[in-house]
């Protein structure tokens, strides 16, 4: 069982970085905290899917019409998915710092807690 | 290939290029163009209900140049069709038949923004629907929650905002769990695409190889899909996000987005596993346990609730209960009726939302039952179509939630499952659906001591209040529902094949 995690330490590390951008995005109360939380989280899924691909002593497959050997190369199509994941990533993190920016100007605190207790206020 | 297997791949394309193009539109000629494809997806998905009849079997699509172990596939069956075929219609009504709400509640620089995240949101949707491929699945996820999050906050205001808040963080967080899901089934089975994975999963489970990894993968996708569809424990962003966004944007959350990755899961749980595989993980008891108490809890809070939009929401919680009941039960009867809970669901709540929409309206815009006392007679076919939903939520018969009550009592019987829990819990959940909606019938038809009953002045006030579209799409709400209670036979069997050609 061990032994496991010191070969794997690339699935290893991603694992512990989801856990902490995971208690991040859940326990945090700042929501900027909040959203770095969020990234952090994904990247780790794009360290594990990386590491999924990666074949040792090989290369990325940089040029397509130029393959020679596909032995030389490792699995490409893991890196096509980061690059998808990563843009994805990128649009809501942009949606919602602009959320957060939003927000902030209409209570002045990026304190989650507070926002809501502000906003039932504003309800009654 | 016939002409029709283009289709699915049609209303796609269509939406996302009527959202793009409504960018340079204005307000009014960007509802027109997305209710336009909205119809128009319609009456494709119609046909192809009517291709895939007749052909009987379904197909595979392919995407691109790349043939299937690596490019991207659409498939459709009869399920997916009549699940297509629901979400456009009920789009389309819920869109047309809100106009005027959606023109007073959204400023008019921000409305033509609207109907684009409208377009999206739907041609995620039906992606969601119609995918074989699951990194597919998880990008027009995420497109999904961005367009859902943004249809929200589009009314002004700050409760708006913290509500889309709560929102977009539980979303993500199923986002996040669903994508680590789909890294490990990709690490496990090498491949993207739906069947190829089943038959390597197949062969794993065979051989007793990678047990655990496979329970955490099906665990992922059920809690990330449990979140997103508000399943019991995870509901507690729902009454907020439905209860304050405009009555069109919680007609089509509540009616059409929590079904979507419901259907996703579905074709999860039949292409990539199987129902056998389920029923060795257990994760069918687990699903079973949380949409019973879903059932129960959901009503509960609905009892509290002192507005009328919030309390419509928290009815969604208890309903969703029943679906992932249906789920739970692990045998075909029970599945095929959790399906069609789900079509009973997506015609009867925009109906409530709608109707709700018009009760609050002709009350000066509050939403306490208080100031929503007599507003029945001032707009009394809101009022009606308020009936027809709570009876038929409650389960009386001649209305769309009967029937599927009637077949999941039926399916308790037969399954291996606690037959006597499963009963009891669905009489409790009739009885708390009650206890809820026939107390809201009865304030919102409160009349004074001093105003005397006159039929005249009612049926005076049926053409007066309310404009064409909003009469409109409310009775053909009320219809579907009575059609769907009465001659529920056809669409049940067409279920029940659509199901047959998943697996």
């Amino acid at each position: 069982m061990g032994e496991n995690l010191f070969t794997n330490y690339y699935e290893a590390a991603s694992v512990i970085l989801f856990g902490v951008g995971f208690t991040c995005l859940l326990l945090s109360k700042n929501l900027i905290k909040k959203f770095i939380g969020l990234n952090i989280m994904d990247t780790a899924i794009y360290l594990f899917l990386t590491a999924k691909g990666y074949i040792a002593g090989r290369v990325p497959l940089m040029d397509a019409d130029s393959v020679r050997d596909p032995e030389l190369y490792i699995n490409p199509l893991p890196s096509g998915l980061v690059l998808t994941g990563i843009v994805v990533s990128v649009s809501v993190t942009a949606f919602s710092l602009a959320l957060v920016l939003k927000l902030y100007q209409t209570y002045h605190t990026l304190d989650l807690d507070e926002v809501l207790t502000k906003a039932k206020k504003e309800e009654e | 290939m016939d002409f029709a297997c283009n289709f699915p791949f049609f209303s796609i394309m269509l939406l996302m290029f009527t959202g793009i193009i409504s960018m340079i539109a204005g307000p009014r000629p960007a509802k027109i163009l997305s209710l336009a494809a909205l119809g128009i997806s319609t009456v494709l998905s119609a046909l192809l209900i009517a291709y895939i009849n007749q052909t009987g079997e379904s197909f595979i699509y392919m995407m691109g140049h790349f043939p299937a172990p690596f490019g991207n596939e659409i498939s459709a069956g009869m399920f997916e069709a009549v699940m297509a075929f629901g979400i456009c219609g009920v789009a389309f009504l819920s869109l047309w038949g809100n106009g005027a709400s959606t023109k007073t509640d959204i400023p008019e620089k921000k409305r033509n923004l609207y109907y684009i995240m409208m377009d999206m949101l739907m041609a995620s949707l039906l992606v969601l629907i119609y995918t074989n491929d699951i990194f597919t699945a998880y990008v027009f996820v995420e497109l999904n929650t961005i367009a859902a999050c943004a249809i929200v906050m589009s009314k002004p205001g700050g409760e708006t905002i913290a509500a889309t808040i709560r929102y977009l963080i539980m979303s993500l967080l199923g986002s996040g769990l669903f994508l680590l899901g789909i890294s490990l089934i990709y690490a496990l089975t090498g491949h993207l695409l739906m069947p190829n994975m089943h038959e390597i999963i197949i062969e794993l489970v065979h051989n007793s190889n990678y047990t655990l990894p496979l329970i955490v993968i099906v665990g992922l996708f059920g809690v990330s899909m449990a979140i997103k569809s508000a399943l019991f424990p995870f509901h507690s962003w729902l009454p907020d996000a439905h209860g304050s966004a405009t009555t069109a944007s919680s007609a089509v959350l509540s009616g059409l987005v929590l079904k979507g990755y419901i259907i996703l899961l579905i074709k999860l749980f039949f292409r990539v596993f199987s129902l056998d595989i389920l029923k060795e993980f257990h994760i069918s008891d687990v699903l079973l346990v949380l949409g019973l108490l879903g059932m129960i809890m959901g009503s509960v809070k609905a009892i509290k609730e002192t507005n009328i939009k919030r309390m419509i929401a928290y009815s969604s919680v208890a309903q969703i209960g029943y679906i992932f009941m249906g789920i739970g039960m692990d045998i075909t009867i029970g599945l095929v009726a959790a399906v069609f809970q789900i079509l009973v669901h997506m015609v009867t709540k925009p109906m409530l939302f709608t109707a709700a929409g018009g009760l609050i309206n002709v009350s000066g815009h509050k939403k306490d039952f208080e100031s929503l006392q007599g507003s029945a007679w001032k707009d009394p076919l809101a009022g009606v179509s308020f009936i027809v939903g709570s009876l038929s939520m409650i389960g009386i018969p001649l209305f769309a939630g009967f029937i599927v009550k009637y077949y999941l009592a039926a399916a308790a019987f037969d399954t291996s499952k606690n037959t006597l829990i499963i009963l009891a819990v669905l009489v409790l959940s009739t009885v708390l659906n009650a206890l809820y909606y026939v107390p809201a019938i009865s304030k919102i038809y409160h009349r004074d001591e001093a105003s005397k009953f006159n039929w005249q002045d009612v049926l005076r006030t049926i053409g007066a209040v309310g404009d064409f579209p909003y009469q409109a799409s409310l009775i053909i709400f009320i219809i579907l529902n009575i059609i769907l209670g009465t001659c529920s036979g056809p669409v049940f069997q067409a279920l029940e094949m659509g199901l047959d050609m998943l697996g």
